[in-house]
């Protein structure tokens, strides 16, 4: 582990920017939701939906693209960051979630209640993780994109309905951080 | 296919040093307690518009000499803002965007599985009730 610092802002943006022009370069488009339909197709969900009767094959690229972020994870914090590297975050964040009783904020990557080994014996934990999943797979294929697809590579090239995505994913996200996860804590951290 | 294997390999990377799947990250950024998250976002945009604007006024063509294809998202307004707050609701309390979601295994936070489960079983529910949605 070479225990390397974290990269700012303005080194990790331009990458992402280099990613989606690097894929537009060869014909292809930079979005990672679209995985989840194709995961779907592969496991045989046409029987029960035509909707996913589509030829994957022609996305069989993003899977190596998955492939490949799954490696660059493993990378990243098993052999540049180091497994004990906290996520680096402001000391209003570090209070705000140490006042709603989350032990490690400032001191880990990600917390131990959600992330940690106790989870799997957490029913609380589980549900957390699994409901906000289906969320995201859910509100992703309504809005036929997620952060890539919308966020960079749709506001990017001046498209509206990105911009009214990014709206929802802000509508949702300050929802749930704001109003709905002080009250649902408790109840993981019980 | 090794090519995109080695660029998903950069953006699992970029977004593991950045600490872009950490779940605090996500939270100080719905908080509005940092500008980390939005100048990585912000950043990745404008640069992005930029090359966008030079590729259609130079007329920049694909390696394979093809116009670049970009994303034509359908007009409308309901499916894109109820769709998106419904993932906005995800991504906040799982603290992890689809990519998070896949990069975060292979960082070694497995619990982070079970969203990814969820998320799988989220698109079958929306492939079943697609038609029926505005």
């Amino acid at each position: 582990m070479l225990e390397l610092a974290y990269w700012p802002w303005y080194v990790v943006g331009p990458i992402i920017t280099a990613i989606m022009v690097s894929l537009l370069m060869v014909g292809r488009r930079f979005g990672v939701s679209s995985n989840f339909e194709t995961l779907c197709t592969i496991g045989g969900a046409g029987r029960i939906s035509s909707y996913f009767k589509t030829d994957w094959h022609q996305r069989k690229w993003n899977l190596w693209f998955l492939l490949g972020s799954i490696t660059g994870g493993a990378i990243a914090r098993f052999g540049l960051l180091g497994t004990k590297a906290p996520a680096h975050i402001s000391e209003a964040t570090v209070a705000t979630y140490t006042a709603l009783g989350v032990t490690d904020a400032g001191e880990a990557y990600n917390p131990s209640f959600l992330f940690g080994e106790q989870v799997w014996t957490s029913p609380m934990a589980i549900l957390c993780l699994l409901l906000g999943g289906l969320a995201v797979g859910f509100g992703t294929r309504w809005a036929k994109g997620c952060t890539s697809g919308h966020a960079i590579s749709g506001v990017s090239s001046l498209q509206i309905p990105s911009l009214i995505a990014v709206v929802g994913f802000f509508i949702g996200g300050l929802t749930m951080t704001h109003l709905l996860f002080p009250v649902i804590l408790p109840f993981i951290l019980a | 296919m090794i090519r995109f294997f080695i660029l998903g390999i950069v953006f699992g990377l970029a977004l593991t040093m950045g600490e872009v799947i950490s779940w605090f990250r996500i939270q100080e950024m719905f908080q509005f307690q940092s500008f980390h998250m939005y100048g990585i976002i912000g950043s990745a945009v404008v640069l992005g518009a930029v090359f966008h604007r030079l590729a259609a006024r130079f007329g920049w063509k694909s390696i394979a000499g093809q116009t670049l294809d970009v994303f034509h998202y359908a007009k409308g307004w309901k499916n894109y803002l109820f769709g998106g707050a419904v993932f906005g609701l995800g991504w906040s309390v799982t603290g992890a965007c689809p990519g998070p979601l896949f990069i975060g295994l292979g960082a070694g936070f497995l619990p982070i599985g079970i969203a990814l489960f969820g998320a799988l079983a989220g698109t079958l529910i929306y492939g079943l009730v697609a038609d029926k949605l505005p």
